[in-house]
């Protein structure tokens, strides 16, 4: 395999495949990544990798689990395997709040883990969550490992210097039934952000930004590994967040090089390795770096230093903008649509949009620290009259530490309401739904027509920004309320 | 999965770019826990504000949806292409598909195949004009022809031989239960498991 490609390489279709998986002599994090899990390659077939962990919810699996029964399968490693509830959780009363089908999908799921043995983390239990939250918190998430789940935000875990990336249902299938999943080569990407983020600037809006100038399919075919000063400055937090956006610009996978954070943030989690096994680890985990020298096939440069906050005006997340600027001209036909869908004028400053939903959640932006940034805005103020806001944890356990600090005080007297974890209103798959015509300002990572119900119109931005917005009831700069 | 080797039948236009998976099926019909049954909630909101392209009579029936650029975008659902399937179309031409969905798509025994804009182009405003042609999308020559055209595409040799020979693909991974054994005795210990 060629060790460089020219930058402006048209994408091939297929993608480049069936390479030999002879290490590079310099290689990328990605590559090193994707080498240590290949079980079997030949130029004739995708390469046949190896899935250290396998994250199931009720959404996406019933069919394949009914694939493996009608074929007298079992699962393959149970113990590589786990399930929770999240798309379709209610996020207040309970199991008994859930429409028949999200009830039925539920039931499925436990009697599916309970045949096969794998641990389920279900609702109502301590360690439930989104998926994508509670892999990291329990220590699950490690560098080097390659994670798959039937969710195309699995890409979040390569925060932590691993291989993740989100799969279908029949994908779904053949890793339960052999732990192992046929893949294409692909390529590489480098995001390089170097500076320092102005006050009131988050991670969000570094991949807002992103996402604004490279358009949502400039990913497409690329395991992409965001590196710089800004990068390592960051928490794993805020790595998670950048990483879990990795798809909305169509990249297959997204990570960071695990560093110092990264084990400080692993140390001591329930499933983290322990006492000699942990320094093992440590030793190999610092591996885990692109090699000096090594060759992307594409790279992208940002300048942290001047980002501004910024926020969705569309109905990708490509249509995105600073929060100072204005509802730009449509230059194309998906641009005039988008106006329509979201009731907008060119030339309409973003700052004057009113809203009247609040959603502070979703497997992008619904960890503590996100809660505590938000918190910190709104503390002693009160959200607008016009506006109904909502804060859901990210995991139950995120919920409980939050409560243990205070922040749910915080939120329920500025007049957020205070909910249960799960996916929520990031998809609208539970009661929590954009009535039409309804406007929101949402920390989560899609704004695609009906995404959070039917008609609703959501503006894509940072926790801090949501916050904001709640207390004005119409977007805002956060600086100001700084 | 049934072998298909090629698609004849009529085109549909859905001339956008983007077109995301919320639209194709959105979320309020993933609730089933069957493969089957998509079909009518394809492309539900859009059809519910009437007039919608691919309801209309002339385009009633057709098998291949002709479409714009990065197709599919968005998430990992399969009950996406399982709808366009189940809605009678087991063809769609684009630009460019979205990775997660394109692979979806080949699992579903859809030939979802690429050709140059101008190509995709052609045929959308072929099929707007002159809705009751026919086309002929043949996975065995990898060409895309109609009256007076054929366009050639490449596809991945691999889901090309899944989807003509019609192949079980766990069934083909199975076979390296060896490899997948001694590759499992090689991983260090330190990695979690999830009891």
């Amino acid at each position: 395999m060629p060790t460089a490609k020219p930058l402006a390489a048209p994408r091939p279709d297929p993608p480049p495949e069936g390479a030999s998986t002879v290490a590079r002599a310099k290689g990328t994090l990605a590559q090193k990544l994707w080498d240590s899990h290949v079980v079997r390659s030949t130029p004739e077939e995708p390469d046949l990798l190896y899935v250290d962990l396998h994250l199931v919810h009720e959404v996406t699996s019933p069919q394949a689990f009914e694939g493996l029964r009608l074929a007298g399968r079992r699962v393959r490693r149970p113990d590589l395997t786990v399930a929770t509830m999240d798309h379709n959780v209610p996020t207040k009363g309970g199991v008994r709040a859930a429409d028949e089908l999200s009830r039925k999908q539920m039931e499925v799921l436990a009697e599916n883990c309970r045949r096969e043995g794998i641990p389920l983390h279900q609702i109502g239990s301590r360690r439930q969550g989104i998926v994508h939250v509670i892999g990291p918190e329990l220590g699950l998430t490690q560098p080097g490992m390659l994670i798959v789940c039937g969710d195309s935000h699995t890409s979040t875990h390569g925060a932590f210097g691993a291989l993740a990336f989100g799969i279908g249902t029949s994908e779904v299938e053949m890793v339960l039934a052999t732990q192992c999943l046929p893949q294409n080569r692909l390529r590489d990407l480098a995001v390089n952000v170097e500076g320092e983020l102005p006050l009131g600037v988050t991670a969000k809006d570094v991949v807002l930004g992103l996402i604004g100038r490279t358009g949502i399919s400039e990913g497409q075919g690329h395991l992409v590994e965001y590196r710089g000063s800004t990068i390592r400055s960051l928490s794993m937090e805020g790595r998670m967040t950048i990483c879990n956006m990795s798809i909305e610009w169509g990249a297959k996978a997204g990570m960071v090089a695990p560093d110092d954070t990264t084990f400080s943030y692993l140390e001591r989690r329930p499933h983290a390795p322990k006492g000699a096994a942990w320094d093992t680890a440590l030793d190999h985990w610092r591996s885990l770096q692109t090699d000096d020298g090594a060759a992307f096939d594409q790279e992208i440069s940002i300048d942290a230093s001047h980002l501004e906050p910024h926020v969705t005006w569309g109905t990708n997340p490509g249509q995105v903008a600073p929060v100072t600027g204005r509802v730009p001209s449509p230059r194309s036909d998906t641009d005039e649509r988008a106006l329509l869908y979201m009731d907008l004028k060119p030339g309409t400053a973003l700052a004057d949009i009113a809203i009247d939903r609040v959603f502070i959640g979703s497997c992008t932006n619904a960890r503590l620290e996100d809660l505590r940034a938000a918190a910190t805005v709104i503390a002693g103020k009160h959200v607008h009259s016009s506006v109904r806001a909502m804060v859901v944890p990210g995991s139950t356990s995120v919920k409980r530490a939050a409560e243990d600090e205070g922040l749910d005080a915080v939120f329920k007297a500025a007049g957020f309401e205070w909910r249960n974890a799960g996916c929520s209103m990031c998809l609208g798959m539970n009661p929590d739904i954009l009535a039409p015509g309804e406007r929101c300002a949402s920390t989560s990572n899609r704004n695609f027509e009906g995404r959070q119900g039917s008609g609703g119109r959501t503006h894509l931005m940072s926790p801090p920004m949501a916050a904001a917005a709640a207390i004005t009831g119409h977007l805002v700069d956060v600086r100001e309320l700084l | 999965m049934q072998a298909v080797s090629k698609v004849t039948g009529r085109m549909a236009p859905l001339d956008r770019a983007d077109v995301d998976t919320d639209q194709i099926i959105p979320k309020q019909f993933l609730k089933r826990i069957e493969r089957t049954g998509y079909g009518p909630f394809l492309f539900y909101d859009w059809r519910a504000k009437g007039d919608f392209v691919l309801d209309r009579p002339e385009h009633k029936g057709a098998s291949v949806l002709v479409t714009g650029e990065n197709f599919g975008c968005g998430s990992s659902r399969e009950h996406a292409p399982w709808a366009i399937k189940d809605a009678g179309y087991h063809a769609i031409i684009s630009p460019t598909f979205a990775d997660i969905f394109r692979a979806n798509a080949y699992k579903t025994g859809i030939l979802a195949v690429t050709l140059p804009a101008r190509q995709v182009r052609h045929l959308i405003d072929l099929a707007t004009e002159a809705p009751t042609i026919e086309v002929i999308v043949d996975l065995e020559k990898q060409e895309v022809r109609g009256d007076g055209f054929a366009y050639k595409f490449d596809i991945d040799p691999f889901a090309r031989d899944m989807l003509l020979g019609g192949l079980d693909e766990i069934t083909l991974v199975e076979r390296h239960a060896p490899a997948i054994g001694a590759f499992e005795t090689q991983r260090p210990a330190w990695l979690p498991t999830a009891g």
